[in-house]
């Protein structure tokens, strides 16, 4: 993983570029099921978005499935459902900034940050062990 | 959120709008600047240019966002849209007594945000 990248997307946002310092916050919200076929990703959203309603520091961790939630080009689904891209976008309005993503999950199903709609924080093993550490709460969806 | 049930009307019109017990539109559809004027009149409020831009800050939320915005946002979404000076939530709560996002929320025709304090 690389942070030098030549993407335009990396260059301009720094928040995208890989950080090796410990993210902290109150809540830590990992999401590791894609978009439609269940609740569980829209669940753990809008378990982040009432959190952070409360004004509590939120981080997500997208993990395993989870990262198809970013992906970009998404749409409602067959049956007119909503999707969850439309609470993927509003993340910012609700302070939720710090998103990670798991970079081995990523890879693994031939993706990388710029096939996802928002700058993310690629992390690996170690750094999602530091992520449950610093993290006073952890909710798994 | 809204629920489906219709549980009175507002006539307005020649038109009947439903609306749910805690008076939000049932059909989004119906809404339009003349019901914003009816409901807002139901609460004794008259709707200044100050209520308009919010209202109309809080419909492009929605059409962006497929979700009416709980107090946070609001206040970060009238802060872009408007100006810091705007973006308050002092500003929102003179406009919209008691709960900007839920009373805001009702005469913009959204349902009733589903984070809201």
């Amino acid at each position: 993983m690389s942070g030098q990248e030549t993407h335009d997307l990396e260059a301009r946002d720094p928040d995208s570029v890989v950080d090796n310092s410990v993210t902290a916050g109150d809540l830590l919200v990992i999401l590791r099921h894609a978009p439609h076929g269940s609740s569980w990703l829209r669940e753990g959203l809008d378990t982040a978005l009432v959190a952070a309603a409360f004004g509590q520091r939120v981080t997500l961790l997208f993990a395993g499935e989870g990262v198809l939630a970013l992906l970009t080009g998404q749409t409602a689904g067959p049956l007119g459902q909503k999707g969850t891209h439309g609470v993927i976008d509003m993340l910012a309005m609700y302070d939720i900034d710090t998103l990670m993503v798991d970079g081995r999950a990523l890879k693994s199903r031939g993706l990388c940050t710029d096939d996802l709609m928002l700058p993310v924080t690629l992390v690996e093993a170690d750094g999602v062990v530091s992520l449950l550490q610093s993290h006073r709460l952890v909710l798994n969806f | 959120m809204a629920s489906s049930e219709i549980y009175r009307y507002l006539s307005i019109e020649n038109r009947e709008i439903g609306l749910d017990p805690e008076g939000f539109l049932v059909d989004m559809g119906d809404w339009s600047p003349a019901v914003a004027e009816a409901l807002a009149a139901e609460e004794g409020r008259i709707l200044t240019e100050d209520h308009w831009e919010v209202i109309e800050v809080l419909r492009d939320f929605y059409s962006r966002y497929e979700m009416a915005p709980a107090m946070r946002p609001l206040v970060k979404s009238v802060g872009l849209a408007l100006g810091a000076e705007k973006g308050k939530s002092l500003h929102l709560m003179r406009l919209f007594p008691d709960s900007p996002a839920k009373v805001g929320a009702r005469l913009a025709g959204l349902p009733k945000p589903a984070n809201c304090l």
